[in-house]
């Protein structure tokens, strides 16, 4: 009969509603200010532990909601959010260096939503601000490692061109090269000079040796730290894309700070230790026994301290060279990061390692890390920063064939840290070492009233628009305005499910969505009534209205969501949120314009025979 | 139902786009656009209050003292705020931060005044552009396979012209362009290809219904059936966008006032450009229904 759904169509319109309610519910619940706690190397975190820091906390007179801990984390859910910076500086002391503390806001999702996967949109820093994080960007080593690349270079020219020398020295803006006398000097100074050009030389008397000094000029000085922050700026964006961190900030602050600042991420302690992490990796050929000691240097390896290899200084590539990397298991079931280099990192490896068939080849990671320890200086408690650094092996093979662009290493102690190796290849590395110099939680950048104006705005536009539609299609404008409400349901369920962050442009973005997804319904009913004045029976007419109308919202909405899947896959930060909004609007408002309006329309006056439409 | 005769005004229709195209790429030129904090960064200040101290209050006093596009938050603690500012950096700016905030009453102190640089990189830029670009170029093979290349061409020349249009009147005023209204720009898009689709497929319909072969005729009757859905869809998007403009504040101002216009003129040339460009490449029924194969088509028929 026409305009009768079959029961099958009922009930799964009524399950995707019933999805949707429960998916979009926990939108309801408020969230909590937390301190999270989280192991970083393979440490646990013990109950006894968690509750000496529970016991320290209410000690000082700090009010904790409810703690939740598993083996290696722990979130405490505090009352008030004054408390929040104390009990965090208060946790932080009690634990050593293996444990990440930081800052948070927890949902409070209802376990049984929890246990179907349900979670609440994120807010974005215009609407509920989130963590700032402060980086300060290490500049000196910015300097010492373009001084160390270019000593790896010089140290192999000189070989080339058979001229000993004793050593080379970083120190401060300079490279000093040492060697056997002023003649091996003065022909060193010529050959350097012609290819490195923009240092200033001087000859410095060493004592038994001659010595070469090259300094880098301000200018170089200032033009390395500006491609130190600007690189370290692009990385730090990759990684918190790469974090699926949506609508987070990264901005220059000052000569030598980053500011990082992330909307309610739901595992800070993970996030900073991934913007933080100023991890690489080196590949370095194995020593020879006849190799001279000044080309050499001993490095133990990372899981096994007392074991330690000799291995040359000089770098054949770094994890610079990188240009993708994903993780995957090895044959004995122990994780692995599979590595691809870019054009001239293959280069550079298929050179080094075609000659070297049977030697060893090491494989380090290397850490920049800062301790920071809190001192009594002056009466008063001041931080203190000690930069190290932390190398060590995490393979030593031997080199088989000759290697192209793409292979694996192994080594690596869990699954989490192939994870997180792997995303710090992807993303780029850091073009210097950074550590955090401040860490806060930071209010939305969008007044109160501000906000409320916009929820307000949004709320009367929504109103006019189920006025319009009533006054306009009378009953059918019922249809269309429940059809209306079930698209925001879903809309916001399938965010939720996203875990899209919603920010003001965003709401404005879901509302302007809707104002166009009656679109469907307009199409529809304005065909029912042409169909109508063409003098067709009623229910004819509604049949050919949907079935005429439907080719006209395809076309229509499939070209927009055509642009949207391309913004998405293309777009950045910002420009990708926003095509989330739209391509699933349009995904929802095609359901609810098209299958819901219709099942209701079916369901009320479906194959009744009636003398006039209310349309 | 009255018909209205749109394809006959097109002259005009054209010499109005053509003008605004002008004028528009003229301020872009000459002007550029007024790029917000988001893209241009500016200053941070960072007060620490003795007591604290409703935001509000502050952005008052800021603004009162001539800053404009100032974000105002707490930082950690109740008592600490950071300011942004969209104001190149120099020395004196936190010290004459201070000196507004203290208008106020309050006792507060200068904890640092530094640069913040942009929060959207080159690489967004970029990749923006590239990404509209390449969208374009996916919207016009799509119409040309579900359509006609000729369609394409229109549909292609219509966004353009909305994107264009929309970016001039944002340069024209110097409106600050940041990445809300970037958004909005792409909404434009999405809004006046869905116009311009819901138009085309109108026309396709109706001259496959019809043989004749005045084309004019037959694209001002698929615009004058569709009108009343035209009116209506713009209608209830006006009114959302209006609520918005007046009611909104501040961050969804430009945000509204981008999609006003663009919702306006995307309407304006889903009629007068994607059409009636059809008309001016010689457009014709047989690049829809090939003439011979149309006979066999009839005989089918029932």
């Amino acid at each position: 009969m026409l305009n009768r759904y079959p029961l099958w169509k009922y009930l799964l319109i009524l399950c995707v509603l019933v999805a949707g309610l429960i998916y979009a519910l926990p939108n309801l619940y408020p969230e909590d200010p937390a301190i999270q706690v989280s192991s970083s190397g393979g440490a646990t975190l013990e109950e006894s532990q968690v509750e000496r820091l529970r016991d320290a906390l209410s000690e000082a007179d700090i009010a904790v909601k409810r703690v939740e801990s598993d083996d290696n984390s722990a979130l405490f859910r505090l009352k008030s959010d004054d408390d929040q910076l104390e009990a965090r500086d208060i946790v932080a002391e009690m634990l050593d260096d293996d444990y990440t503390v930081a800052l948070n806001l927890a949902e409070s999702t209802p376990a049984w939503l929890e246990s179907l996967g349900a979670a609440p949109m994120n807010l974005g820093l215009d609407l509920r601000g989130g963590v700032h994080f402060a980086l300060q960007v290490d500049m000196q080593a910015a300097l010492t490692q373009r001084l160390e690349v270019n000593a790896s270079a010089i140290r192999q020219l000189l070989r080339s061109e058979n001229i000993r020398y004793r050593d080379t020295q970083v120190e401060g803006n300079s490279l000093t090269l040492a060697f056997a006398n002023a003649e091996d000097r003065s022909e060193a100074r010529e050959l350097i000079g012609n290819q490195f050009p923009d240092f200033q030389y001087e000859n410095r008397d060493g004592g038994q040796t001659a010595v070469l000094a090259m300094s880098l000029t301000q200018q170089q000085i200032d033009e390395i730290q500006d491609y130190a922050i600007s690189q370290n700026i692009t990385t730090l964006r990759n990684r918190v894309n790469e974090l699926g961190v949506a609508e987070a900030l990264v901005q220059r602050q000052g000569p030598d700070r980053i500011v990082v600042e992330l909307p309610g991420v739901q595992d800070t302690a993970a996030a900073k230790r991934v913007v933080g992490a100023t991890a690489n990796l080196e590949f370095r050929l194995a020593a020879r026994p006849d190799t001279p000691d000044s080309e050499t240097e001993t490095i133990a390896f990372r899981n096994d301290e007392s074991r330690t290899a000799e291995v040359m200084r000089d770098v054949i590539i770094t994890g610079d060279s990188v240009s993708s990397a994903s993780t995957s298991f090895d044959e004995n079931g122990r994780p692995q990061v599979n590595i691809n280099l870019d054009g001239t990192g293959g280069t550079l490896m298929n050179n080094a390692t075609r000659s070297n068939i049977g030697r060893g080849m090491a494989v380090i990671y290397i850490d920049n890390k800062t301790r920071t320890r809190m001192v009594m200086e002056d009466g008063k408690r001041v931080e203190k920063r000690i930069p190290y650094v932390e190398r060590g092996i995490i393979s030593l093979a031997t080199i088989q064939s000759a290697l192209s662009n793409r292979f694996r290493i192994t080594g690596l102690d869990s699954p989490t840290e192939a994870d997180e190796l792997a995303l710090l290849l992807r993303s780029g590395s850091l073009a210097a070492p950074i550590y955090f110099v401040a860490e806060r939680t930071i209010g939305p950048s969008l007044g109160q009233a501000n906000i409320e104006q916009g929820v307000l705005s949004v709320q009367i536009g929504m109103l006019l628009v189920v006025l319009f539609m009533l006054v306009r299609y009378r009953a059918f404008g019922v249809v269309a305005n429940l059809a209306l409400m079930t698209n925001l349901i879903l809309l916001v369920a399938a965010m939720s499910m996203l875990g899209a962050t919603l920010t003001m442009p965003g709401i404005a973005g879901i509302v302007l969505t809707l104002g166009m997804a009656v679109d469907a319904n307009v199409l529809i009913f304005e065909r029912i009534r042409e169909e109508i004045r063409a003098k067709l029976p009623i229910q004819q007419a509604i049949h050919a209205g949907y079935e005429r109308a439907f080719t006209s919202i395809l076309d229509g909405n499939l070209t927009t969501l055509l642009v949207a899947v391309i913004l998405f896959s293309i777009g950045t930060g910002p420009v990708k949120g926003f095509a989330v909004t739209l391509s699933l609007g349009i995904l929802t408002s095609l359901f609810t314009g098209i299958m819901v309006s219709r099942a209701m329309v079916n369901l009320s006056i479906g194959g009744k025979p009636l003398k006039k439409l209310w349309i | 139902m009255r018909q209205f005769d749109f394809m006959g005004k097109r002259r005009l229709a054209f010499f109005v786009s053509g003008a605004l195209i002008l004028i528009s790429v003229a301020a872009l030129l000459f002007q550029q656009l007024n790029l917000g904090l988001d893209f241009t960064g500016g200053t941070l200040v960072e007060v620490r209050y003795a007591a604290p101290v409703a935001l509000d209050t502050i952005r008052q006093l800021l603004e009162s003292a001539g800053y404009q596009n100032v974000s105002v938050q707490t930082f950690g603690a109740t008592t600490d705020v950071l300011v942004r500012l969209q104001q190149a950096f120099d020395p004196a700016v936190g010290e004459q931060v201070i000196q507004a905030l203290r208008q106020g009453g309050e006792s507060v102190d200068l904890i640092r005044a530094e640069f913040v640089g942009s929060q959207v990189g080159d690489q967004l830029r970029d990749q923006s552009g590239l990404g509209m670009l390449v969208a374009m170029a996916g919207v016009a093979l799509y119409v040309a396979i579900r359509f006609q290349y000729k369609f394409a061409i229109g549909a292609l020349v219509a966004l353009v012209h909305d994107v264009i249009i929309v970016l001039g009147v944002f340069s024209i005023f110097q409106l600050d362009f940041d990445l809300t209204a970037l958004a909005a720009v792409l909404a434009v898009i999405g809004y006046s290809l869905n116009d311009t689709i819901i138009i085309f497929d109108r026309i396709r319909e109706n001259i496959r219904k019809s043989r004749s072969e005045d084309m004019p005729m037959i694209f001002n009757e698929a615009i004058n059936q569709t009108l009343a859905r035209t009116l209506a869809t713009s209608g209830t998007t006006l009114l959302v966008l209006l609520a918005l403009l007046l009611l909104g504040g501040d961050t969804i101002h430009n945000f509204a006032l981008a999609l006003i216009i663009g919702v306006g003129i995307g309407t304006f040339s889903s009629i007068y450009v994607a059409s009636a460009l059809l008309l001016v490449i010689g457009f014709r029924r047989e690049d829809m229904i090939p003439a011979p194969k149309e006979n066999a088509e009839e005989d089918e028929l029932p």
